[in-house]
């Protein structure tokens, strides 16, 4: 199907490819870990990648994953009603429940396979102290919307910004206030003066 | 061939707007490639908004550089700091950065940006000679091949995406609900709006991509998950020298073509297409052990490939009109957006778009080599910018551009939700691009698979019985259904412990 090597994993120590109908997956990490000096291509991947993520925080816990997978199925539950409440139809003539019927009804049967594989998945992050940078960073976010149609958005694109360099940045005092001004009035300049974008504004 | 539209195209290129804007694309994508964070279709994402004001054919011209252009700057943070940019340049790092060790920064991205040069307009001009053909032959394509066209165009991207093979799959899923979402055009029932007002028209594909891919980004790597950089000194004689060009060219040549093909692939792109010119690269060597080692080959390779592959991958977008990866379903978007419906017709349809866009990729390999061999250590400098400040700055541009598109607060709050979505999404193992994607192709799905079911009256073993659509959906099965029960196999091995010394791969 593809040009790509398929190729056949050797008894010696040649990487299979990474190509093909699985990206991942396809060479099988050997019994005893050690650290052949020519390492599987895939290996060296996961290992530049997790360089890169040096600080990534551990993977979380079955409980979550289950969890997570209880999210889908809900999810998929509650589109079955809402689909069934629009009008099944049939094949012959559907209606504007059928599409979405299928959808959530295959997402319910993904969300068991989900649970099916709680202990198995290792791709999710617990969530750490540093998860409470993103939850303050949304919370700028909501922050600015609430206010924005009432004060313009000045004020809050500057208070924004400054909590972000300063607080989830950690940037010095000095250069957290002058950039946030500096940025602020970059975009009044832009939005406002030259392109005279109808956006709620103080000034 | 007919050669006049193709010609025009170049007439529509050389338009100053079209220039400056190419120049603009690529300078950005260069620089988004460099600094690691936001990827393409983040930045595309977020560049949405600026859209609207241009013309079709320069809008796409830009967004187009973004991603090609993306693809030379993720080579210089893989040489210079072992860090890829993108995912498309992982493997460069391998070779590139211990040539870097040995001082001999200057050739490795000398020769990445040649690489990348050839083998982006190896890439173009083939696919200037087949994607008319592609298209033509789609033109009486009806709804029942489209139905199977977009089912196996959404699996491809989500069991080749990274990640989790079940949960791609899901938050496909999720996007073709999400699609759903606003009044049922056939019927005009309207469909999970909780009587909404704001949602009566559907839901917006901007504040999603915005969202999911340009918030999610910056929320995900809020949790201070990179190295902080140092950028290194200056980088000297980017020239190769003729025997490493020499040594190259057959893996130049190779990676053309692998990349090419890997790219047209859906799901494929040019991260696949690299892995994959890496490793024929290490396979057909004499001395394999060379590559880590720092073999000029293990840089060229890849980064030829992933440049043909990024070119390539508009093939089935200009097309078909199927998106082949997440760039290319926030590409989709844009043109949507500009009232362009990406599919067989364009070609004949919207001559000047198609080759304004397809020849301004010639353009912008040019700057692009420009930029690279004489300018790099302008982009090496950029380094030291720093993510703390860029992430607030993206932040704002952000939420004011989307409420730029429509005047509207609901929107801006939208990005929001999405963003943290896109953030979760993240966090927990999932892949927001094949959600994209399928909340692209959603309603074209939808449509179309109700179309075919009153053509077939009703009977869907029909879709078997029509040649193409047959072939599609047998090919969709077997992608389906082929790795669960080979993983589900291998498990079974593994616990009756077989000691199994070759494992042998089927497929």
């Amino acid at each position: 199907m593809t040009s790509a090597p398929q190729g056949s994993t050797g008894p010696g120590s040649h990487d299979g490819s990474p190509a093909g109908a699985t990206a991942a997956g396809t060479a099988q990490p050997a019994a005893g870990g050690a650290p052949a000096p020519e390492m599987d291509l895939a290996e060296a991947i996961h290992q530049v990648e997790a360089e890169e993520q040096e600080v990534r925080p551990p993977a979380a816990g079955p409980l979550s994953n289950v969890l997570v997978a209880v999210a889908v199925i809900v999810l998929g539950v509650a589109a079955l009603v809402g689909s069934s409440a629009l009008g099944l139809g049939s094949a012959r003539s559907p209606d504007s429940g059928t599409f979405p019927l299928l959808v959530s009804a295959l997402l319910v049967l993904l969300g068991l396979g989900l649970v099916a594989a709680a202990r198995r998945t290792e791709d999710a992050e617990r969530f750490t102290g540093a998860s409470w940078l993103v939850a303050a960073g949304l919370a700028t976010m909501v922050g600015f919307v609430a206010v924005i149609g009432v004060i313009g958005f000045e004020i809050p694109a500057a208070l924004l910004a400054f909590v972000w360099l300063r607080f989830l940045g950690h940037e010095s005092w000095r250069s957290s206030v002058l950039i946030s001004l500096g940025v602020v009035a970059a975009f009044y300049l832009v939005f406002v003066v030259a392109l005279s974008v109808p956006i709620p504004h103080l000034f | 061939m007919d050669l006049a539209p193709v010609i025009d195209g170049f007439g529509v290129v050389l338009e100053p707007t079209n220039l400056l804007y190419c120049l603009i694309g690529v300078v950005i994508g260069m620089l988004i490639g460099v600094l690691p964070g936001l990827g393409p279709a983040a930045t595309i994402a977020i560049l949405l908004p600026v859209t609207f004001g241009i013309e079709p054919v320069t809008a796409i011209i830009m967004l187009s550089g973004i991603f090609y252009g993306a693809q030379y700057g993720g080579t210089i943070t893989s040489v210079l700091l072992r860090l890829p940019g993108e995912a498309s340049s992982v493997v460069t790092v391998f070779d590139g950065h211990a040539l870097a060790r040995q001082g001999k920064a200057g050739t490795a991205l000398g020769i990445a940006a040649i690489g990348s040069f050839v083998g982006g307009t190896v890439s173009i001009i083939v696919l200037s000679l087949v994607a008319p053909l592609v298209a033509s032959f789609a033109l009486d394509f009806g709804p029942p091949e489209y139905t199977a066209l977009a089912l196996l165009g959404i699996l491809l991207v989500s069991t080749v995406s990274s990640g989790d093979r079940l949960k791609a799959v899901i938050a496909a899923c999720v996007g073709l609900l999400l699609a759903t979402v606003g009044r049922d055009g056939f019927t005009g029932a309207e469909r999970f709006t909780f009587g909404n007002l704001q949602l009566a028209d559907g839901l917006d594909f901007v504040p999603i991509a915005m969202g999911l891919f340009g918030l999610g980004e910056i929320l995900y790597n809020l949790e201070e998950r990179h190295r902080s950089v140092q950028a290194p000194a200056v980088v000297a004689n980017v020239w190769p020298s003729r025997a490493d060009l020499r040594q190259s060219s057959g893996a130049i040549g190779r990676g053309s073509v692998i990349g090419f093909l890997l790219g047209i692939l859906p799901g494929g792109g040019a991260t696949l297409a690299s892995l994959a010119a890496y490793a024929v690269e290490k396979k057909r060597a004499k001395h394999p052990e060379r590559f880590g080692q720092g073999a000029v080959e293990g840089v060229a390779a890849p980064e030829t490939a992933n440049n043909a592959a990024a070119t390539s991958s508009f093939i089935p977008l200009l097309t078909l009109g199927i998106p082949a990866n997440a760039t290319m379903a926030v590409i989709f978007g844009a043109l949507l957006i500009q009232g362009v419906s990406p599919g067989p017709q364009l070609v004949t349809q919207e001559p000047e778009l198609f080759w304004g866009v397809v020849n301004s990729m010639y353009i912008g390999n040019i700057l692009l080599l420009i930029m690279s061999i004489p300018l790099v250590g302008l982009f090496v400098r950029i380094l030291r910018v720093r993510a703390t400040v860029l992430a607030p700055i993206t932040v704002l541009i952000t939420l004011i551009g989307v409420y730029t598109v429509n005047n509207s607060v609901f929107d801006i709050m939208l990005v929001i939700v999405f963003g943290a979505l896109g953030y979760l999404m993240k966090k927990l193992g999932f892949d927001p691009g094949p959600l994209v994607l399928a909340f692209v192709l959603g309603s074209l799905l939808e449509d179309s698979l109700r179309r075919s079911l009153l053509i077939f009256d009703g009977d869907p073993t029909q879709f078997f019985t029509r040649p193409i659509s047959g072939v599609l959906l047998v090919v969709f099965l077997l992608v389906a259904l082929l790795p669960p029960v080979r993983a589900a196999l291998r498990r079974r091995r593994a616990a009756t412990r077989t000691p199994d010394t070759t494992p042998k791969e089927l497929v």
